[in-house]
Parts: structure tokens; C-alpha cells; sequence
């Protein structure tokens, strides 16, 4: 075989020759940038674009946040990717400085999977909203969390589409009024997380756009997690859906309708903690008056539990009108990630026999025609 | 045996194989089609057939014709599955037009495929299934072996079911599973008639079975029954030997088109240096491309089977966003939902291969038949203005070269491109003489790593469209690289910088730009080859894809005959060559055979104002060569007096 300048160059370094030439452009950028830099301020994550969303949009609130709490991470931005689909969340990594792609409604989660399988040296997320995951990209986000690829995933849910300007969307209560449905929609809505936990996802979080100290905390733990992570973030659109949320933003009755979660903590909410939930007796999960059960019947909260029917049972507690909305972490196991796998799949292959594309071309029958 | 497209007289000599007296006929070439019950194995006894032949030296041209009922009823007619073989002692470009031996394991097998056996073909028929039951599920009132209807052909009716269950009576097997071996004594009796070497089946039937030893021990009983049962029996008094074909020296092994196709996928990962992602969901008739690059994993070969048609190219452009080499295998309803993402790429300008084996459309269609009918949803079935460059192969090895060739467009225009096989040239078999790895051609991009522009104030800075003067590619800066982050995406880019534009004048000249990238592809290419050995043709002939067999074939006829005509076989359908209009303008009649209804002639005409004669077939089957020469000769014949060469 006449060796392929590549190939002899790999065989030098000892790497296989797929991934080492994506290697060298990574270090040849550092050789002629300087190091990789980890320590961000939240201004190096800004883009000279500007951002073009509705005055007093929700999305504002997110993307500063996110912008605040990525440097914590210590990830270079060069190694950050951010995958978005089509709608107004989906506009995000254009304001972002790092490597993004806006893509197609509903495709982000499917990109994202080729990108972060292929690279699992990079840190992606898909930013996508209501429309774009439940709706048309329902199955790849399905999918995506049942893989449990490397990917946190960012779902803006405003209960509307917006970029549209103003139908019903999958997560509209069901009797919503739009410019689609005059008489009110006919359809049930999604609950995002009690699909997520449906479909096995091994991190699913909700936090609230306007919740700063909320929201980050869920994003921290979502970031940390190893396979595909899940945020629905509740996110208000003041143009077409303004106050959607507004019962659990409300100081006076979102202490009454929210249901914090902490992991390791006893689950009771409301003013002076006089809720509480417990068990139905039925496999499920009820909310109670904490005076009327006794302490020990008080379930406390953990994420870590491996069958998701728990999670999923408090998934369950929250109603259409947002009344009993559990936030916080609602499920974060350990599983193996699809992109892990997929490297050792590689290099056990590589392990055997070695690739020789003589012999693969070839293969066990051939015959020779002499000159 | 001579069949009526047999071309040379049989020599005959006599021999004494097995110690019975047996002639032995040299033959120029043969056509075999098996036919039998989609469970009988058909398909592997004739790739079995096909490798023994052309171990053996034979040229060989393979039809493999299945329903897209796994298993359709027992013994009905949808059920029947055959596989067609050609093999001579010269260079030959189809699977023949009809076959000269027809094997039917069934009276639904002799019933779908008697009517395609020229009369005095010989005929060999499995007598065991000429029951009153199954005759009655093909509506045969009277059997056909004993009501003199066969009297046309060499009918040889061997009990092959019940010798099989003899052959295997100490095997140990039921006899329902002993049935089963029957397609590989039918090979042993064939492999004796035509003299081909056994060793290879032998191995193969103990690699095949390597955990059911007792089964394999059954099969390679059962194929050496066959094989002795020919040397002794008197139902066969002579056998056949075809010479090996003069062919160039080198080194040979038998490939089918997909086979083909994913070691072209994966050489191009070897040349180019990059990992090759391939995001696929099975479909007919192209799975196999995934089934087979799935096994080359220590090429740093990633394959993943998505949720659906558009993830599977989703996660591909995904991967080439990261520095991978994205690739999506489908066949045409799978483009039809892919689309979208195509037009992604053609916006984010990402290298990507889209691999369209096409089989008969619209929408389900016939599966597992084949066609050309995908071009002009290549073409143009994207919304706005998206050019794609379109590549295809003209033979089963030939998907090698072509795969390799749409990978460096891709790699070097930054661009998706489309690869447009046909589910002849999937399963269809040819020898291919294996190249020298060395000589492949050198894929090598480089990713951009440091800025390329400076912005207002003078300092450097990366501007993701900015192109290269020659091929207007833009650069490939992948995620990880320092100081060249960027954003990609669907929405119109401003030349340059790559932001959001909306200005008219911007997305007016990116446009054009785009368009301009994928014409000047035809740049890069060598001289269109023209065939045209006498020189004074007045008729040129052009197709593209698996025509290229039938088509030649045609003309091969049509010069025997003394009259001339010129070929050109088009790899690149878009950009078209540039000197393709040259070339038609140099000849009287342009004639375009295709497997659809003429799409690469309503471009030609486009594209070169030309009167194209359009010859069209949508039967899910190649042209037969004879028919083709006959539309071809009367065209030439209608074209004006020509002087004899």
C-alpha cells in the first residue's frame, strides 16, 4: 500500500487518523491565538449583533442569565456550541459568541445528536421553544432523550406561538383564544416535562425566565449532567401571551401555587409551608395540608431515583392553570451517554484489527488477471 | 442451448467426467435466471453463483428481482423472487435482455418468468412442487410438466425438494429443514453443468454457519449432492464451459453497487482524513450502504440510525458542521422529507453527500424495483433558488469512483451533494478490479485556524463567507477552533461576515453567488469522453446512471450492423460539462434513453436548446439491450443516408 501522507503523519502521533486532523486545527488556532481562555466575563459571551426580540420579551431575562452563569462552567466559548431550530427562542446563538447554528423547525435536537456524537470533546446545547420541540420536532426530541446524547437542552416555553405571530400552541391550555382559534383551541396540551420523563430522559428540570437565582441553579445542574438534559423554562411573551405565568411570578400567589424542589428535602410549599405532597396510595403523588399528615408521610424529594414514575407522578401534580407547578430538578440519574458509547464502539474496532483500506477493498475472494 | 440472443455456435467435445461419457459444449456466454418462492433463497444461491463465476475469470452481469413482501404467501405469484445472471468469456455490459436457462423451484415461479425464456431455452423445473395444491394457486388447471405445453423448451424436471431430504436423511435435520438446503443442491447441479469451482461456496456455507455447524454440514451435503447428481444423472448429457474473459491485468474480486458505494464512502474518510458520519434510516433499496459502513467502525466510520429520514440528515450536517465528512443514505421518499436540511446546506455551505438509490416512484412505489425518476427532485425539489450538485454512477463498481468523486466536490465547494445510484446498480453485482489505495484521489481540505478580514477598527477577525477566489468555497472553521467562533444558519447570510441580511441587493448577489459556486464545478472536471470509434456517427446517444450498460451494449449491436453512432455517459448531470454543448452541436440527433419520462432530456433541451429524441421505460427493470439498438437504429435510419463503414 502506498501510504497516504495523512496516514503516515497519524502513525507518528499514535492517533487514529479521523479525529486527529479536527485535533490539529484546534491546536494550531492555539498556537497562533494563544491558550484557550476559561475564565469569561459574561460581556466575552456577547455578540456585536444586535438583539432583536420585542421590547420586555422573557427571552432578554434568559439570555443574560445564561450569559452570567456560562463563564462559571470554565469552558472555553470556542468549545461551546449552540444549536437552535426556528422561532423566536431559536434566534439565541446569534447573541451568543460562540459556535452556534440556527437551523430548521423542529431540527436542532437531530443536529445537535450528529454534532456532539461525532464531538464529544465540545459542549452543546439546543435552545428551542414550545412550537419547535413539542410541535413539529416532537419526535427528535423524544428520541434525542431516550439516547441520552451529550446535549442540555434549553426548551423556552411561552404557551404560544410567537414568531408567527400569536396561534395556540402545543402547551396553550386547552380553550385558548387565538387568532387560530376564535371560539378556543380543541386540543390537550403537553405537559414538557411529563413527556420528557415519559420518554426516559435522564435530567429534566423547570425553572422560571424571570428567577434568576432559580433558573441558574437548574442550568448549573443540567450543564453538569452527563447525557441529555432537559430545562423547560417558563418564558413570558408580552406581545401575544403577556401574564401566562403570572400566577406563579405573583409574590403573594406564586408561594401558593409553586411547589419548590430540593433534592434531599421534604417536599412542602405555600405560605408557612402548609402544603405538603404525599403519597395517593395509588402509586401516585397527592398535594396535602402539612397540619393534616404526619411528618414522616412528607416525601422527600430525590432526583436521583432511578424509576421515573416518581418524577413523573410530580410531573402530574401540576394543572392546566398552573395552580401546584412543581420547579426545580425534577429527575438527574447516571446513565451511559449515547456519544460515550459511541467512541467505545470505535475504539474497540480500532483495537482489532487495524484499518487497512487495502485489505478492506480487497476483501476474502479476489483473483488475479496477469499481464 | 443455444438461446435466440446466443451469439456464436457452440463448439462441442466430448469428455468422460465421473466415468459416464458426457460432452462438453464451450459456450461465449450464458444467462441464468433462478426463480423460485421468496423463501427459497434465490437471491444467495445466485450471489453465490455470481462469485464462483467470477472467481472463475467470467465477465459477469447480475438482475436480482425480489417483491417487497418479505415473504409473500407461499407459492402465489407476488411471492416469486429471481435473480438473472450473465456470463461470458468477454467483456459484457448487462444482465442480459433473456435469460438462456430458466431454473423454477415452483409452477408460480415457471408461470411469472416463462413468457421472458425464448423458445428451445432449456428449462429446469423442481417436479416435487408441481403439486395439485400449488398448481391450483397459479390457476395452472393441468400441470404443465405432463400437458405437453412445454413442448417448446428443453424442459429437465428433477425432483430437486425430495433428493435434497435424501441427500440429507443422516443429517440429523427435520425434514421441513432439510427442504430448506434445496437452493443450495440446485447450485451443486449448476456448478457441475457450467464448471465452476466449488471451494469458495464450501467456505462460504462454513463462515455463513460458523455457530450451526450442523447446518452447514447440511447445506455443503446438499450442494455436493447437486453437483454428483449432474455428473451421473442422464437428464443432463452434456456440460458447459465459458472460457475466462480477457480482461486487464490486475487484481479482481466481485462487488455490488452498494457494497461499492460505502468502500468508496469510506476510502474518501481515508483520503480526505476525516471521520465519516453517516446518519441514515433504513429503506429500500438502500440500506445496505448502512449495514455495511456500520462494520467499518476502525475507519473512525460513525454510523447512526435515526428516528427518521430527517434526523438521519440532520445529524450528518451536524457532524460536517463539526469537521466530519456527513453523509445520509436514502431513496426517494426518504429525499422528499430531506429536503428541507438540503437546503440547510446549500445555505450553511457544509460539505454533505446525499446518497439517493432509487427505485420506482412516486411516493411508495416499487421498493425494490429500479428507476431514474429521482433527477429533477435532485434538480430542483428544494424551495428558493438551491443548487446541488448531482453525481452519478454507471455501474456497480463504478459506485466506488462516484462516491469518492461526490465526496470531493463536497469537500471542495463546500457543498451538499447529491449521488444518484438506482436499486439495479445497489444489488446488481459486476467484477471490479480493485484499485491501488495510493492512487485514489487526494481528498485533503484544510480547516481554516486563524482570522481572515479585520473589522472597523483594524482588528482581526473571522469572517465565515468570505470565499475562495477560485471556488468561491467559504472556509471550514470547525467548533473548538480559537477565536473563530461563528454562527450558521438557514436565514439569507451577508457576504462576509455571515450575519442575518435582509437587503435586497446582498441577497440578489449571494444568490447568484451560490449558483455560481455550483457551475463552476464543471471547472474541475476532465473532457467528457465521447465513444464514437468510427468517427462519422450522425447520431449521438447520452444517458446517465445505470444505463450505461444497456446503452452501450446498444450501440455495440447497432455497430456490428454497420452503421455508426457516438456515446456519451454523463458522471456529472449538474453542473453539466462544459463542453457537452460543444459535443451535442457536432452531431445531427441527439437520442436520450432514460427510466423515467425524459427529465435528463427536458434539461438537455434547456439547458442547450437542442431537439433531444426522448426514449423512455418506466418498467422497474434495465432496458433490454435488442430494443434499445432497434429505437437507436431507427433513429440513425431516419436521420439521412450514411456511408457504410
Amino acid at each position: 500500500m502506498t501510504t497516504h501522507p495523512i496516514d503516515e503523519h497519524v502513525h507518528e502521533l499514535g492517533m487514529p487518523a479521523f479525529d486527529q486532523r479536527i485535533a490539529d486545527a484546534v491546536a494550531r488556532s492555539v498556537e497562533l491565538g494563544g491558550d484557550k481562555q476559561t475564565t469569561l466575563k459574561a460581556k466575552d459571551l456577547k455578540t456585536d449583533q444586535e438583539v432583536r426580540w420585542c421590547p420586555g420579551c422573557g427571552d432578554y431575562v434568559i439570555l443574560n442569565a445564561v450569559q452570567s452563569f456560562l463563564p462559571s462552567l470554565g469552558i472555553a466559548r470556542e468549545d461551546m456550541v449552540i444549536v437552535s431550530g426556528i422561532g423566536c427562542s431559536s434566534r439565541f446563538p446569534y447573541y451568543m459568541n460562540t459556535y452556534g447554528m440556527h437551523s430548521i423547525h423542529g431540527r436542532a435536537p437531530a443536529i445537535a445528536t450528529g454534532l456532539a456524537a461525532s464531538r464529544p470533546d465540545l459542549s452543546v446545547w439546543v435552545v428551542t421553544g414550545d412550537g419547535d420541540a413539542l410541535s413539529i420536532g416532537g419526535n427528535h426530541l423524544i428520541h434525542t432523550l431516550r439516547r441520552n446524547v451529550n446535549l442540555t437542552i434549553l426548551l423556552f416555553n411561552n404557551r404560544i406561538y410567537g414568531l408567527t405571530k400569536g396561534q395556540y400552541s402545543p402547551t396553550s391550555e386547552l380553550g385558548k383564544v387565538t387568532k387560530s382559534t376564535p371560539m378556543g383551541s380543541l386540543d390537550h396540551p403537553f405537559n414538557p416535562v411529563s413527556l420528557a420523563l415519559g420518554a426516559d430522559a435522564t435530567f429534566v428540570g423547570r425553572a422560571m425566565d424571570s428567577d434568576r437565582k432559580g433558573l441558574t441553579d437548574v442550568l448549573r445542574q443540567a450543564a453538569e449532567h452527563q447525557g441529555t438534559a432537559l430545562v423547560e423554562i417558563y418564558q413570558n411573551c408580552n406581545i401575544f401571551n403577556d401574564g401566562a405565568f403570572e400566577l406563579l411570578k405573583d409574590p403573594l400567589t406564586g408561594t401558593q401555587w409553586s411547589i419548590p424542589l430540593v433534592h434531599g428535602e421534604k417536599i412542602v410549599f405555600g405560605p408557612d409551608g402548609a402544603s405538603c405532597v404525599v403519597a395517593d396510595g395509588w402509586g401516585g403523588l397527592r398535594v396535602a395540608e402539612t397540619n393534616q399528615v404526619d411528618e414522616a408521610q412528607i416525601v422527600v424529594h430525590d432526583a436521583h431515583r432511578e424509576d421515573p414514575a416518581y418524577a413523573f407522578a410530580l410531573s402530574r401534580l401540576s394543572h392546566q392553570d398552573l395552580r401546584y407547578t412543581p420547579m426545580g430538578v425534577f429527575r438527574s440519574v447516571a446513565k451511559p451517554t449515547y456519544d460515550a458509547m459511541m467512541t467505545d464502539q470505535l475504539e474497540d474496532a480500532r483495537s482489532g484489527q487495524p484499518a487497512d483500506l487495502d485489505r478492506l477493498l480487497h476483501g476474502s475472494d479476489t483473483w488475479t488477471v496477469e499481464a | 442451448m443455444t438461446g435466440t440472443t446466443s451469439e456464436t455456435t457452440p463448439q462441442t467435445q466430448a469428455s468422460a467426467p465421473g466415468g459416464l461419457v458426457k460432452d462438453v459444449v464451450t459456450l461465449d456466454r450464458v444467462v441464468i435466471r433462478l426463480a423460485g418462492d421468496s423463501g427459497d433463497g434465490m437471491q444467495l444461491t445466485g450471489n453465490r453463483f455470481t462469485d464462483e463465476t467470477a472467481s472463475l475469470g467470467n465477465d459477469v452481469a447480475t438482475l436480482p428481482n425480489f417483491p417487497a413482501e418479505i415473504r409473500a404467501p407461499t407459492g402465489t405469484l407476488p411471492g416469486v423472487s429471481s435473480f438473472q445472471l450473465h456470463f461470458a468469456d468477454h467483456d459484457i455490459m448487462t444482465p442480459g435482455d433473456a435469460p438462456d436457462v430458466l431454473v423454477a423451484m415452483n409452477p408460480a415461479a415457471l408461470k411469472a418468468n416463462l413468457a421472458d425464456l425464448p423458445g428451445g431455452g432449456l428449462l429446469i423445473v423442481d417436479s416435487d412442487e408441481f403439486t395439485a395444491r400449488n398448481l391450483a394457486k397459479v390457476g395452472y388447471a393441468e400441470n404443465p410438466l405432463e400437458d405437453g405445453s412445454l413442448d417448446g423448451w428443453q424442459l429437465v424436471a428433477v425432483p430437486l425438494t425430495s433428493m435434497t431430504t435424501d441427500a440429507l436423511t443422516d443429517s440429523g435435520l427435520g425434514k421441513k429443514e432439510a427442504e430448506r438446503s434445496k437452493n443450495m443442491f440446485t447450485l451443486g447441479l449448476l456448478s457441475w453443468m457450467y464448471h465452476r469451482p466449488t471451494e469458495g461456496t464450501i467456505r462460504f456455507l462454513e463462515r455463513q454457519f460458523k455457530r450451526k455447524p450442523e447446518i452447514a454440514a447440511a447445506n455443503i451435503a446438499a450442494f455436493r449432492a447437486g453437483f454428483n447428481y449432474g455428473e451421473t444423472t442422464e437428464a443432463f448429457a452434456v456440460s458447459y464451459e465459458i472460457k475466462p474473459a480477457p480482461m486487464a491485468p490486475g487484481t479482481y474480486r466481485n462487488i455490488s453497487g452498494n457494497q461499492a458505494l460505502a468502500y468508496g464512502l469510506v476510502a474518501a474518510g481515508v483520503r480526505s482524513g476525516l471521520p465519516v458520519f453517516l446518519g441514515a434510516y433504513p429503506i429500500t433499496p438502500a440500506s445496505d450502504v448502512l449495514h455495511e459502513l456500520s462494520k467499518h467502525k476502525a475507519f473512525g466510520v460513525r454510523t447512526y440510525q435515526a428516528e427518521d429520514e430527517i434526523a438521519g440528515i440532520g445529524a450528518a450536517l451536524g457532524a460536517s458542521f463539526g469537521g466530519a465528512l456527513g453523509v445520509t443514505t436514502t431513496s426517494g421518499p426518504g429525499v422528499a422529507l430531506k429536503s428541507e436540511t438540503v437546503g440547510l446546506a446549500v445555505m450553511t455551505e457544509l460539505p454533505l453527500v446525499i446518497v439517493d438509490v432509487q427505485r420506482g416512484g412516486p411516493s411508495t412505489g416499487l421498493p425494490t424495483k429500479t428507476e431514474q425518476s429521482d433527477l429533477l427532485q435532485a434538480m430542483f425539489g428544494r424551495n428558493g433558488e438551491a443548487p446541488v450538485p448531482v453525481v452519478a454512477p454507471r455501474s456497480p463498481a463504478d459506485c466506488f469512483d462516484a462516491a469518492i468523486e461526490a465526496a470531493r466536490i463536497a469537500l471542495t465547494y463546500r457543498t451538499p451533494v447529491f449521488l444518484l445510484s438506482d436499486g439495479y446498480l445497489a444489488n446488481g453485482a459486476e467484477p471490479w478490479s480493485v484499485p491501488d489505495t495510493g492512487s485514489l484521489p487526494d481528498l485533503r481540505v484544510e480547516f481554516a485556524t486563524e482570522p481572515n478580514g479585520t473589522d472597523a477598527a483594524g482588528d482581526p477577525v473571522f469572517l465565515p463567507y468570505l470565499r475562495d477566489a477560485e471556488t468561491l468555497a467559504r472556509p471550514w472553521a470547525v467548533p473548538g477552533t480559537k477565536g473563530l467562533q461563528h454562527r450558521i444558519g438557514g436565514l439569507e447570510k451577508a457576504d462576509g461576515t455571515g450575519n442575518i441580511s435582509y437587503d435586497p441587493a446582498n441577497h440578489d448577489h449571494m444568490t447568484r453567488i451560490r449558483q455560481a459556486k455550483v457551475d463552476g464545478i464543471a471547472a474541475s472536471l476532465p473532457p467528457t469522453e465521447v465513444d464514437d470509434p468510427d468517427g462519422d456517427a450522425k447520431v449521438l446517444v447520452i444517458g446517465w446512471g445505470s444505463t450505461y450498460g444497456p446503452i452501450g451494449a446498444a450501440c455495440r449491436r447497432i455497430r456490428r450492423s454497420g452503421r455508426s453512432i457516438a456515446q456519451v455517459h454523463l458522471r456529472h448531470v449538474n453542473p453539466l460539462p462544459a463542453d457537452l454543448g460543444e459535443i451535442i452541436r457536432s452531431y445531427d440527433r441527439v437520442v436520450c434513453p432514460e427510466m423515467n419520462l425524459g427529465q435528463l432530456s427536458l434539461l438537455l433541451r434547456a439547458e442547450y436548446l437542442v431537439d433531444v429524441h426522448s426514449h423512455t421505460q418506466v418498467r422497474g427493470l434495465p432496458f433490454r439491450a435488442a430494443e434499445l439498438a432497434a429505437v437507436l437504429q431507427d433513429v440513425i435510419d431516419s436521420t439521412g443516408p450514411e456511408v457504410p463503414s
